[in-house]
């Protein structure tokens, strides 16, 4: 059944991606921080759960492990780094997932270094355990949308939403603005990692460089700056969209994806610079056809 | 009746740039206090320090009986002190309501946003702007704008309002407005400080005035006797205007 | 006299980390846009350098001025096709669609070159230099000295001529510089160039001692970022600083720790740098 797997597969790649661009709109859409750490909580999800499974820890306590060690990682580093802005904090959430890389390869009897981490074998067959993660990542996908739908609605965005139109003004009306970016790093941090750590008992072997691989700071970017920053619907239709994208690439221009990708991404900050949600659809094709 | 603001010999240092050199004065509740000086003379520095964007470099400040230098700026706002900014600042992809909504909800305690909106139309009511809550705060005149930025700090409910400039800008109908504005509050029990550069507006309401000249503080003092002060008069229109006013108040 | 080996070692290093990063830090400075594609333009000089030798027997060193016309290509194309449209958007922006140019550039090079590590192995190598106990491979003190001598002009021509002053000029104050008659795009699209240009010709110089890839690219904009932030943005005296103090801390760091710890430790530097002292080493902002 290799046709039905790839679908299977598809659709948990798609609930993964959501998850990532909505953990990413909290801190970037919302709080209007550009952050480029997600590789970083991702990766050190996916660490914390191998490392913890290897160790003997069941899988469903490695998992939260993975969830939490991001979480208290991204409120340590959110103290220190939230009080810059614009480029040097892009800089440093960036710098910081290749710090975590080396430190990951560094210490090899605890994680295998380079040579990357064997997790236990799942005692389920092939397809048992690809509906299982699908369904893995489903519930964190449902999860993140509603914390998402949550935080937008209430006090959280609200103040989130003023420190992005206008930080000095938001500490003057009351809002701490200090421990608002921080729960939204925070936010941006704990299901990026758990949904790290499910990838990590996914695959089986991870990898320094596989997990804390850049593009999995930029996808996400992407993804919500083609939906549309701050909203709840615009990250969700941005991975669909990206994702679709990215099979088409895959498909067509094996060698040079990842090229075809960067044009993607190039011509999405021209031609659609307030996302897809902006575009405003009818116009479009009523022009057309006046034509 | 004890003081509501008390700034004692605060000073803040710039580099090698004094801009307040050892300023002390009481407000008293429910005062309207002008605080006036030429340009540069640090009245917007004083209120940046008593709201704690910058740090003193000497002296204390206290609130209500609390020192409130050292506080940060969210707390402060929290323990009743708003201002508004000589440059307005809106959260401008928001609408007005949601601008004022944001103040009820941070610094008053409103218990969620529902309620804020509800306490926030009452405060655009007040200062006239009911009819455009629901204009982008970036799509209003200068003199909205200004009314949207007293409706905030009012749905902070504060007990003391550093009100920076907001007449600059507005024309004679506009002031009068704002003056009957400040005039209501007035009789709401709020203490005013109000920075101003048109005399006509500082001599309508404020009941004392402070003058700021270099950092430091020339006068203070009622109206008028501050205008025939003759530091205020050197500081405004140079020592030849003062020497002859002194002339002419020693013959007269 | 084991310190001052690690010492001299740092600072040869450091001569060439100047040159890496002094395009990367003028654009940043001038144009407020961090370009990712500094890397890969990095890696297009030391590949026209390999080739040129490889092909043609050019040395190296002789070979900066077509490496500088290669790039020179490059960065005028992206320029105006590109960069100029988005020089006043946010910060995701400009990082965004500079790291899709990246990829898509670095991507084209694996492509054409392949990933494989490859080298310049001169047919007749320079020897090494001893000096009182101390010593450096020719080579090496040669690519630092050449290295040197680029910024060296580079800042004599901002410092000397007028499009130099004018870049400076639109760097200190953007709005003034328009006031006073200077054509700003020009000035972006120049310096954009001259990054480039300077990208290339450092990469022609370390092609001799760093192993050629596209995969390399990200380290040399790695070492550009903190480079920048040590030494200050968008000088040409702090990119020096930066270099060399860079090249010493990775020098005595790999004493200590073990070379391949040495990048960990200068990124951990850079954050505690942008945590503690943002304005970089010498704690003001040069302008020249």
């Amino acid at each position: 059944m290799v046709g039905n797997n790839y679908v299977i597969r598809l659709a948990t790649i798609m609930m993964l991606y959501c998850v990532l661009a909505l953990s990413w709109n909290f801190i970037g859409g919302l709080t209007g921080y550009p952050s480029f750490a997600t590789a970083a909580f991702f990766g050190l999800g996916a660490y914390t759960g191998a490392v913890c499974q290897g160790q003997g820890v069941p899988m469903y306590l490695a998992w939260i492990f993975g969830a939490l060690m991001a979480a208290v990682f991204a409120t340590g580093l959110g103290l220190a780094i939230l009080r810059l802005r614009g480029h040097y904090f892009a800089i440093a959430s960036l710098v910081v997932a290749d710090v975590l890389r080396e430190i990951v390869n560094s210490a090899t009897k605890l994680t295998g270094g380079g040579m990357g981490f064997n997790l236990p074998i799942l005692k389920l067959g092939v397809d048992a355990q690809a509906k299982l993660f699908f369904y893995l990542m489903f519930v964190l996908a449902v999860l993140t949308i509603v914390s998402a739908a949550y935080v937008n609605r209430h006090r959280l965005g609200f103040g989130l939403r003023c420190i992005k139109q206008n930080e000095d003004a938001a500490n003057m009306i009351g809002i701490n603005a200090t421990i608002y970016k921080t729960a939204a790093f925070t936010l941006s941090a704990v299901f990026v990692g758990w949904a790290g750590a499910f990838y990590a008992s996914w695959v089986n072997y991870i990898e320094p460089g596989d997990v804390f691989d850049i593009l999995f700071s930029v996808k996400p970017i992407v993804m919500v700056l083609l939906g549309k920053t701050g909203t709840v619907s615009g990250p969700i239709i941005g991975a669909i969209v990206f994702l679709f994208l990215e099979e088409l690439v895959w498909r067509n221009f094996l060698t040079f994806h990842a090229g075809v990708l960067g044009l993607i991404v190039v011509a999405l900050i021209f031609y659609l610079p307030n996302g897809l949600l902006a575009v405003d659809f009818r116009r479009w094709l009523g022009w057309r056809r006046n034509r | 009746m004890s003081a509501i603001l008390q700034l004692q010999g605060v000073t803040r240092q710039f580099g090698g740039l004094m801009a307040l050199n050892n300023v002390s004065f009481d407000l008293r509740p429910g005062e309207i206090v002008g605080l006036i000086g030429p340009n540069g003379a640090g009245k917007t520095t004083l209120v940046n320090l008593v709201t704690a964007v910058y740090g003193l470099t000497r002296g204390k400040i206290f609130f209500d009986g609390r020192q409130i230098d050292g506080m940060k700026s969210h707390e402060i706002s929290r323990l009743g002190v708003a201002r508004t900014f000589q440059i307005v600042q809106p959260f401008p992809q928001m609408t007005v309501l949601e601008n004022v909504a944001a103040g009820a909800l941070f610094a008053a305690g409103a218990r969620n946003l529902v309620e804020a909106k509800e306490k926030a139309l009452e405060h655009l009511k007040f200062v006239g702007l009911a009819d455009l809550a629901g204009s982008s705060a970036s799509a209003l005149t200068l003199a909205d704008r200004k009314r949207l930025e007293l409706a905030k700090s009012l749905a902070m409910k504060p007990k003391l309002l550093l009100l920076d400039e907001v007449n600059a800008g507005l024309s004679n109908v506009e002031i009068n407005r704002a003056l009957d504005l400040i005039r209501r509050l007035v009789e709401r029990g709020t203490t005013i400080l109000l920075i101003e550069h048109l005399m006509k507006v500082v001599l309508a309401v404020c009941s004392r005035i402070i003058v700021l000249h270099h950092g430091q503080m020339i006068a203070e003092g009622i109206p008028s006797e501050v205008v025939r002060h003759p530091r205020v008069i050197e500081a405004y229109l140079g020592s030849r205007f003062a020497s002859r006013a002194q002339r002419n108040s020693d013959h007269g | 006299m084991l310190y001052l080996q690690v010492l001299v070692n740092g600072l040869v290093l450091g001569g060439l980390y100047t040159c890496i990063a002094v395009g990367f830090s003028l654009v940043w400075g001038v144009l407020n846009i961090i370009n990712i594609l500094h890397g890969t333009f990095v890696v297009i000089g030391s590949y026209a350098a390999y080739f040129a030798y490889l092909k043609l027997g050019i040395h190296p060193f002789l070979s900066i001025p077509i490496a500088a016309a290669i790039l020179f290509v490059l960065a005028y194309l992206f320029q105006s096709g590109v960069i100029n449209k988005v020089v006043a958007a946010p910060v995701l922006t400009t990082l965004t669609l500079t790291f899709g140019l990246d990829l898509f550039l670095n991507n084209l090079l694996i492509i054409a070159f392949k990933a494989d590590y490859r080298k310049v192995t001169l047919k007749n190598p320079l020897g090494v230099l001893d000096l009182a106990g101390i010593t450096i491979p020719v080579d090496k003190l040669a690519a630092m000295v050449l290295a040197l001598l680029l910024t060296g002009l580079l800042f004599w021509v901002l410092n000397a001529s007028r499009t130099g002053r004018a870049i400076v000029a639109v760097r200190m104050d953007r709005e003034a510089a328009a006031l006073m008659g200077v054509k700003v795009r020009k000035i972006y699209a120049l310096t954009f160039a001259i990054g480039a240009v300077m990208a290339g010709a450092a990469g022609s110089l370390i092609s001799l001692i760093y192993p050629i890839s596209p995969l390399n690219s990200f380290m040399f904009l790695g070492k550009a970022f903190i480079i920048c932030v040590l030494g200050g943005l968008g000088s040409v005296s702090g990119a020096m600083v930066g270099g060399l103090a860079l090249g010493v801390l990775e020098s005595f760091g790999a004493l200590a720790f073990g070379p391949e710890h040495a990048v960990t430790l200068s990124f951990i530097i850079l954050i505690l740098f942008l945590l503690f002292r943002p304005m970089g080493i010498m704690g003001k902002r040069g302008y020249d």
